[in-house]
């Protein structure tokens, strides 16, 4: 048992060693081909290369922190074996409300302050997504319908009811709905100082990050811990892997899986919000969020259903969304990029399924409903 | 028992088959919930429902150029939900009809652009027809294939496909086959859908189709095979039936078809391929295939009432300057409380405080 433990202890350093080495080679193999595509001589590549390179992290951070949220959502939802195909929609309704929430506060209040505008877009937004899941709730876990059609049906719902209250406010407003610049600049502040922001290449590299990329790492460490070393997050994984099993250990089945849908929905809204706040420039803008929420579900199944592996892959999903604007290749066209982050998955998804490896597997009752009757 | 016990307040039970005209009463009441629920969306607009709803009807079917853009847009919904209905009843959980649609669309075109002005027209459409099917059904075949390999998750697999194959195709509109500003050139005259009653005849394809649907999943050994496998995978294999076969044999034939309605939509209705050849029907008609319990005929008119919706609420859009979204909420909505209604068919709900077991039947 012991060696057992040291084996896996060691294996995991071995598999750290793996990733910085891939990352290093990753860099080498993306100087390599910048130097192919400019056809600069070597060493002025470097110089050339390292602006771009920090221009591509900074950026594939930004458009990674909203996939990061809705992942995260979506792990929790479906840890509890209820596949939420309606991310999309409660990213959409998500992102419609937090702006809501926040330039409504900006207009009522006489002197809005910063950090209760994020506060305020946070909770609006989380309660719209609660709210969507808390249909999908119902209707599958209570009602017993199929959770497949349900989430589909939850994706037309909540794309409508985003993009309807969008418009509504500008309608509304008679003119196109924003917040004063000084909030807007607190939504994509750096919570760090800026003698840190200012060390060479790190400052920009790790600290030089928008607020909601260092709370999506929180909320992804938190989630992991819950998972993985408290008992309640067994129990909820027992859920999600066997239902039958957990009802006869006495767990209440309905009560996880309330919980976690409703919750994780919250969380993916919070995603939606993040989108239209950050890289929308805090206007409603359905064209650019539409297709976040399906990445989202792609990004669960690429980083097998783990809470901290989404961090890393929602950043390189993020630097794929935007490398067509970044990368322009003679070979590759620009459009095929947009195609890569799914590519990815559908080959994750593939052997995953051959390696039928226990621990990185979708849960096993993934998309089935539950009854104690149909035993 | 005493009537202090845990008795829980409301107890379920399993109905045994509720009489088929009941149970379409509550699934009529339940679109009435749900047009309740919608006229409280309409009345935030500050519009009263009523003159809303007359608009949406009118809009629809008020006039013969109405009617027949209604039924173009129905065309696309009905042929996918027949298209996803054996999978569905095999409980293989294909929503890839988006980009089975797409590449079916796709695959026509590549014909189209191959073949046109060597051959007849009739040649033509039915080239560009088989190649949509083959092309479809490939895109479906992929997924399948996968899951009776290895097992792998075919929603998520099917989900991916989608966006694979019309990423592909957006590249193709704005790279080598474009003709202007990032869109394709229209189709030539003979290689789009003739007419039939001023509505191109994709509609009798489809209609063709809903009967073909309905004998092949009773009547044939192969539908037979389909609900077993349905019902109990283990049970199939234990008659001896190859799962995996069949699994592949019916998703081929689902993106089949699914890739002759792209064919219809591209060459019928659009006369152009575009990346929005699709645009959602994909996604739309897996509801309308499960709200009608899998049944061609009730496909019908589903698909009907949601291309009603649809149309009518563009036309709400125009007259009283309601936002065009409304028609998703009101779909979305619909969805909803026909998903929720089975229950209350399926399942009958007993409540505590009698102990004749009074039936409550809610909605």
């Amino acid at each position: 048992m012991s060696n057992l433990r040291i084996n896996r202890k060691k294996n995991k350093r071995f598999g750290i060693l793996i990733c910085v080495a891939a990352i290093l080679l990753g860099i080498l193999l993306a100087a390599f081909i910048y130097r192919l595509v400019s056809g600069k001589p070597f060493a002025s590549v470097f110089r050339g290369f390292l602006p771009w390179f920090l221009a591509l992290a900074v950026s594939a951070v930004a458009y990674g922190t909203p996939l990061m949220f809705g992942t995260l959502g979506e792990i929790l939802t479906e840890k509890s074996g209820n596949l939420n195909l309606g991310v999309e929609g409660i990213m959409f309704m998500g992102g419609a409300f937090g702006l809501g929430g926040a330039y409504y506060y900006n207009q009522l209040a006489s002197n809005p302050n910063g950090y209760v505008a994020i506060a305020i877009a946070i909770i609006s937004a989380f309660l719209a997504g609660a709210i969507a899941s808390l249909i999908y709730s119902f209707i599958t876990i209570t009602l017993r319908a199929n959770q497949n059609v349900t989430g589909l049906a939850l994706s037309i719902f909540g794309t409508g009811v985003g993009q309807f209250t969008g418009e509504f406010m500008r309608v509304k407003a008679g003119s196109y709905i924003t917040l004063s610049n000084d909030l807007k600049d607190f939504f994509i502040m750096c919570p760090f100082p800026k003698f840190i922001q200012n060390i060479p290449v790190i400052g920009r590299l790790i600290f030089g990050h928008g607020i909601f990329f260092y709370l999506g790492i929180i909320v992804a460490v938190i989630l992991a811990f819950y998972l993985n070393k408290t008992r309640s997050g067994l129990y909820l994984r027992a859920v999600g892997e066997s239902p039958a099993t957990a009802d006869a250990a006495g767990i209440n089945i309905s009560k996880y899986k309330y919980l976690a849908t409703v919750i994780g929905g919250g969380i993916s809204a919070i995603g939606g919000m993040v989108f239209i706040t950050t890289i929308a420039g805090c206007t409603w803008n359905h064209e650019g969020l539409s297709g976040f929420g399906w990445l989202s579900v792609a990004l669960v199944i690429f980083c097998l259903w783990r809470p901290t592996a989404a961090i890393w892959s929602a950043v390189l999903f993020g630097a794929l969304v935007d490398l067509y604007n970044r990368l322009h290749l003679a070979f590759l066209p620009d459009e095929i990029y947009k195609i890569l982050p799914y590519v990815v998955t559908v080959i994750v998804l593939i052997f995953s399924s051959l390696r039928n490896n226990k621990e990185k597997q979708p849960p096993a009752s993934l998309g089935l409903a539950y009854f104690r009757e149909d035993r | 028992m005493g009537e202090k016990t845990k008795t829980p307040l409301i107890r379920l039970a399993k109905r045994d088959g509720l009489n088929p005209s009941a149970a379409w009463g509550i699934r009529l009441a339940s679109i009435l919930v749900a047009l309740l629920l919608g006229s409280l969306v309409i009345l935030i607009t500050g519009n009263n429902p009523f003159e809303a709803y007359g608009i949406i009807v009118n809009g629809a079917l008020g006039s013969e150029v109405f009617v027949r853009q209604t039924i173009k847009n129905a065309i696309p919904l009905l042929g996918c939900a027949i298209a996803i209905a054996p999978c569905f009843k095999m409980r293989f959980w294909n929503i890839g009809a988006e980009g089975q649609i797409t590449a079916g669309a796709l695959a026509a075109t590549f014909i189209m652009r191959q073949m046109v002005g060597k051959v007849p027209s009739v040649v033509l459409l039915l080239a560009m027809g088989l190649a949509a099917a083959i092309g479809g059904g490939i895109w479906g075949l992929i997924p399948a294939f996968f899951k009776a390999k290895w097992n792998t998750n075919e929603t998520l697999f099917t989900l991916m496909m989608n966006y694979i194959i019309i990423g592909v195709v957006s590249w193709l509109q704005i790279g080598p086959w474009t003709a202007n500003q990032g869109r394709m050139a229209q189709f030539d005259e003979a290689a789009c859908l003739p007419k039939v009653m001023n509505i191109h005849c994709g509609w009798i394809i489809v209609l063709v189709l809903v009967v073909f649907m309905f004998i092949y999943m009773k009547y044939s050994k192969h539908g037979y095979e389909i609900s077993v496998i349905g019902d109990s995978e283990n049970t199939a294999r234990y008659a001896g039936m190859n799962v995996g076969y069949i699994m592949m044999r019916t998703m081929f034939l689902s993106g089949a078809i699914c890739g002759i309605v792209g064919f219809i939509v591209a060459s019928g209705a659009n006369n152009t391929l575009s990346a929005e050849v699709a645009n959602g029907v994909g996604f739309t008609s897996i509801t309308v295939a499960w709200l009608s319990q899998l049944n061609p005929f009730v496909m019908i008119a589903i698909s009907m009432m949601l291309a009603v919706l649809e149309k009518g609420t563009s036309s709400l859009n125009t007259w009283l300057a309601v936002p065009a979204s409304v028609s998703d909420i009101i779909i979305g909505l619909l969805l909803f409380c026909m998903l929720g209604c089975e229950f209350f068919i399926n399942y009958k709900l007993i409540f505590r405080s009698s102990h004749n077991g009074k039936e409550g039947e809610a909605k």
